[in-house]
């Protein structure tokens, strides 16, 4: 827990309007993964004392306590660094460290919106690869400086040149004067950090102008309540003011205001051009919407910064416990979690094969993914989850249009006028030798070519594809048909009719309504038979034999069949084995509540989990 | 009341078989006096608290009962006998291994009493003998059956297959081989791995493999096929004999009748009160003695059973036997009628599956029901 500091140990002045714009730089670190961010911010904090040695582990911004507490990389968070530059002037240099990930887009371009440029880092021995093509674009969108960084140029494998030609001929960027770096090493971080300060412009704004700050992101802390970190554009906040947020309209009093040093340090105020945060009571982040404008209660803003996006969820599943016993648990847990996370929604779901749960929607897969493993490692839950579904808008034949983002919801065909479904625009880069793996993956996956392009032995497919069919499994494909060579980024790209089923499981003729999914009709037959088989190869043999089809309506498109048990029978048994067999017997008879009842079929609990998974 | 069961356990062994999970100790001395003498005093107990109910059958096993000494055999024998109301056919079985020091006291075991012998033979081949650890060689075996049937108007013998590597004609062969030399009983058991056993260890790091699945079930009817070509019927999941030759003993436990079990981690059910109780002994041969020496019996548990139980443990071993269970007498034995023990819906699909069958107003599981027994009694108790 990190309380904040007194001013008086901070190595700050307690008025940072005591900053001028002029000596106030605001940027953010563009980079793949593995690319040198973390390292890079490491150094740049080191470099200008903002932890003392002692207090420097490596990398500092990934594994703080307040990072952790945070969860990974979902949230944003910032740091100031004090810079003496050659000139001769100190300058004020915040660090905006964006979330990394393609869920969380609309997330990163608030927080390069709290910015006025870039620093573009890509790995000089690998190239550019999709995601930071996708976070640059962002970057150019929202006006930035961006100033190209080569890292890693001390390895053998660096080839500054070749990059420098990859970005200016896949991005367009002039790199005649990008800093060349390695940041392990710590070569000519100096070079960085001039950088920053000549080459990217001062923030602008007007003190005395109507208060003006973007809301960049906000977590929950167990002390202070909501923390949350902003940019301000005009006017100051400071303590005791009343503050409305202006999508809400929500009203509150700021009880603290600070800077990340990285620690949080308490300031009287925070003016224009200043990055920060601000405490005022509030309960929960559901509260404080990522994007909305700050002002004054008193004396409005005419109009709100642009940019603001309701955060909706493009993929949902069922989370049910394992042991139902742990649904209260369960809901408490998602209710905490929530206060830190507005990004994801819940509402109580009832399945008939796997009893009370909750469907939750989510950014994307891996906000999926790590909503679920932090209910499993910080509340214990052991958790089922249905397979990923994404928002389907049904047009009834009456004229009414709902979303639909649970297949078992599904209305009968009659009713159906239209279904569209989502589409996304995928940029995917991958060596040459994979290029046609890829391609073929695409197109199976019903993906319409936008653009390709060769950059040297790279070669860069802007596809669009139904996002129906990124859910099921194609992380995992396009990883394996390209040796995991291939990187992938994808922004929304709107709703088209399709031609969709929904496919149900049955087992001995009972429909399994968790394992429902919904699927183009052309693709049916093959997923289904395909959902039967590994059900087959999942499901121990049992006393009876067991069915598995997978129907369309009354239709079925695809059987398989279980054979029942071969032999199964306690070779001895005799007088001293009867209460040993016996409790054997109550034992599985026990083991039976943790099975998963499918009509008169128990699965166990694994092959339930693992038939999920790969669904 | 269907006459008493008594079985006493005789702990020690030679060696401990890598396959074997009963209560068998190896010991560098044995202090045999004392240790009958405990024995005694346990049937003395049993006999003081049941009185004088017919006895229909003795069992000695282990551990390796043939170790004793017969004049201590001819003891226990005489006291039961004395203790109890013996029934004219008094059925009295010894374990033996066929190697040559015990085969030497056969004609003695015969003299103390004992009618039935139960050869732990194991198997016929040479290198199958060498991994079940015996200490005998398929020689001995077959010299101590063709003794042993001169010897005891009953035989039995037991043999272990579906062991790893074993293929169905090489199963075939030897059982044949077997069914030559049987009397009217045969104990044929596939080769399971028991928790704490030497195969146990050997088979969690993979080194020993068994026949499983669709391998398992044929190497089984062909099994049940030789055995009746020999006129060995299956009256029981593991245990083929002429009608007329199953073990009385062992039909005991099967049917769920009352049985005292004494000597170390022995086992029995005995109606006292009007309740059935289990029993069951300290497993340790020393403590047990000490603990006899004291209280007069080695009991660490007298546990009545609720009618569920009962009923679970009658079913369980009931629908082992070809006979099947009578509902009359299940009722009258459990408390329980037996329409409320089973679950209805299982019984409805296991008889369409052919598992289970009414027969003679009997609940009988056919064989392809005790194939898989295990599995349907997990469904069908309630």
């Amino acid at each position: 827990m990190i309380l904040a500091d007194s001013g008086a140990e901070s190595p700050y002045p307690s008025r940072m309007t005591d900053t001028a714009l002029r000596h106030i730089r605001n940027f953010a670190i563009i980079a793949h993964i593995d690319h040198g961010k973390s390292t890079l911010a490491d150094r740049l904090i080191e470099a200008t004392g903002a932890l003392s040695n002692r207090e420097m582990t490596e990398q500092v911004l990934d594994t703080m306590e307040i990072e952790r507490e945070r969860g990974i990389t979902i949230k944003a968070q910032t740091v100031r660094l004090s810079y003496k530059a050659r000139d001769g002037e100190t300058y004020a240099l915040n660090l905006m460290d964006t979330p990394g990930h393609v869920d969380f887009a609309y997330e990163v371009s608030r927080s390069l919106a709290a910015c006025e440029g870039s620093l573009l880092v890509v790995d000089a021995s690998q190239g550019v690869e999709a995601q930071t093509l996708a976070n640059v674009y962002q970057a150019i969108e929202a006006g930035h400086e961006i100033v190209p960084v080569l890292n890693k140029i001390d390895l053998p494998a660096a080839e500054p040149e070749r990059v420098r030609r990859q970005i200016e001929d896949v991005i367009g960027l002039d790199t005649s004067d990008a800093v060349l770096i390695s940041a392990k090493t710590g070569h000519n971080i100096a070079g960085v950090l001039e950088a920053i300060v000549t080459r990217l412009p001062p923030p602008q704004g007007d003190p005395e102008a109507p208060l003006k700050a973007l809301l960049v992101d906000s977590w929950y802390d167990a002390y202070l309540g909501v923390v949350i970190l902003v940019r301000v554009k005009d006017g100051r906040l400071a303590r005791g003011q009343k503050i409305r947020m202006m999508a809400t309209g929500a009203v509150h009093v700021i009880e603290q205001t600070g800077v990340f040093s990285p620690r949080m340090v308490a300031a009287a105020d925070l003016g224009p051009g200043e990055i920060g945060y601000i405490t005022a009571g509030i309960k929960t982040v559901a509260d404080c919407r990522i994007g909305d404008t700050i002002t004054e209660d008193r004396r409005p803003a005419e109009a709100p910064l642009p940019g603001f996006k309701p955060s909706v969820p493009v993929v949902w599943c069922g989370l049910y416990p394992v042991d139902a016993d742990d649904f209260e648990k369960l809901r408490e847990s998602l209710g905490r979690l929530r206060l830190n996370d507005a990004s994801f929604h819940y509402e109580p779901e009832t399945s008939a094969a796997l009893g009370f749960g909750f469907r939750c929607g989510f950014l994307g897969l891996l906000h999926l993914e790590i909503v679920q493993e932090r209910l499993a490692r910080e509340f214990g839950l052991d958790l089922i989850a249905t397979a990923p579904s994404v928002v389907y808008r049904i047009h009834r034949t009456n004229g009414q249009v709902a979303d639909l983002h649970n297949p078992a919801d599904m209305p009968d065909g009659s009713v159906i006028d239209k279904i569209e479904e989502p589409w996304i625009k995928a940029t995917i880069m991958v060596p040459d030798e994979y290029l046609g793996a890829v391609l073929h993956l695409c197109n199976e996956r019903r993906g319409q070519q936008v653009d390709l392009t060769y950059v040297g032995n790279r070669a860069m497919a802007v596809y669009r594809l139904p996002l129906n069919e990124v859910v099921f499994d194609f992380y995992d494909r396009l990883k394996s048909v390209s040796r995991g060579y291939a990187s992938f980024d994808y922004q929304m790209d709107g709703y088209a009719e399709s031609d969709l089923v929904r496919i149900s499981i049955l087992v001995n003729a009972e429909p399994v309504d968790a394992l429902a999914f919904i699927a183009h009709r052309s693709a049916a037959e093959t997923r289904g038979r395909a959902i039967c088989q590994r059900l087959k190869d999942l499901i121990p043999k049992q006393l009876f034999k067991i069915a598995i089809q997978a129907a369309i309506g009354g239709r079925v498109i695809a059987r398989e069949t279980i054979g029942a048990l071969a032999k199964d029978v306690t070779a001895k048994c005799y007088g001293g084995d009867i209460s040993r067999k016996r409790k054997l017997l109550e034992k599985q008879k026990e083991g039976k509540k943790r099975m998963r009842q499918f009509g008169k079929v128990e699965i166990p609990q694994s092959a339930f989990l693992a038939a999920l998974k790969t669904g | 009341m269907p006459p008493l069961a008594l079985y006493i356990h005789w702990p020690f062994c030679l060696a401990k078989c890598p396959y074997c999970d009963f209560n068998s100790h190896v010991r560098e001395r044995i202090d045999a006096a004392g240790f009958i003498a405990a024995l005694r005093a346990e049937l003395a107990f049993e006999g003081a608290r049941l009185g004088r109910r017919p006895l229909g059958s003795i069992f000695f096993g282990g551990g390796t009962p043939s170790l004793m000494a017969p004049a201590d055999v001819a003891a226990l024998i005489a006291d039961a006998r004395r203790v109890f109301a013996p029934r004219d056919d008094l059925e009295i079985t010894l374990e033996a291994n066929p190697t040559s020091v015990e085969a030497g006291k056969l004609a003695d075991f015969r003299a103390a009493g004992v009618n039935r012998l139960s050869l732990g033979v194991q198997s016929l081949d040479p290198a199958a003998l060498a991994f079940l650890g015996r200490r005998h060689s398929a020689g001995q075996a077959i010299a101590a059956l063709e003794s042993a049937r001169r010897i005891f108007p009953r035989l039995s013998f037991d043999l272990i297959y579906a062991r790893p590597g074993q293929t169905l004609p090489a199963w075939r062969a030897e059982l044949r081989a077997a069914l030559a030399l049987a009397a009217d009983h045969l104990s044929l058991y596939q080769l399971t791995i028991e928790p704490g056993t030497a195969f146990a260890t050997a088979h969690a790091r993979g080194e020993i493999v068994l026949p499983e699945g669709e391998e398992a079930a044929a190497l089984y009817e062909a099994t049940g096929a030789e055995a009746a070509g020999a006129g060995l019927l299956p009256y029981e999941v593991s245990n083929y004999a002429r009608p007329g030759a199953e073990s009385r003993h062992n039909l005991a436990y099967w049917r769920y009748g009352d049985y005292a079990g004494i000597g170390p981690g022995a086992h029995g059910r005995l109606t006292l009160r009007g309740e059935i109780v289990a029993t069951r002994r300290h497993r340790a041969p020393e403590i047990w003695a000490e603990r006899v020496g004291r209280f007069g019996h080695g009991s660490v548990a007298e546990t009545p059973l609720s009618p569920l139980e009962r009923g679970r443990e009658m079913l369980l071993m009931g629908l082992r036997l070809a006979e099947g269970l009578d509902p009359a007498g299940f009722a009258r034995r459990t408390g329980r009628p037996l329409a409320e023990a089973i679950d209805a819906e299982i019984l409805r699909q296991a008889e369409a599956a052919g598992y289970l069958a009414w027969e003679g107003g009997r609940l009988v599981a056919l064989p392809a029901g005790r194939l898989r027994l295990d599995a349907l009694l997990a469904a069908l108790c309630r």
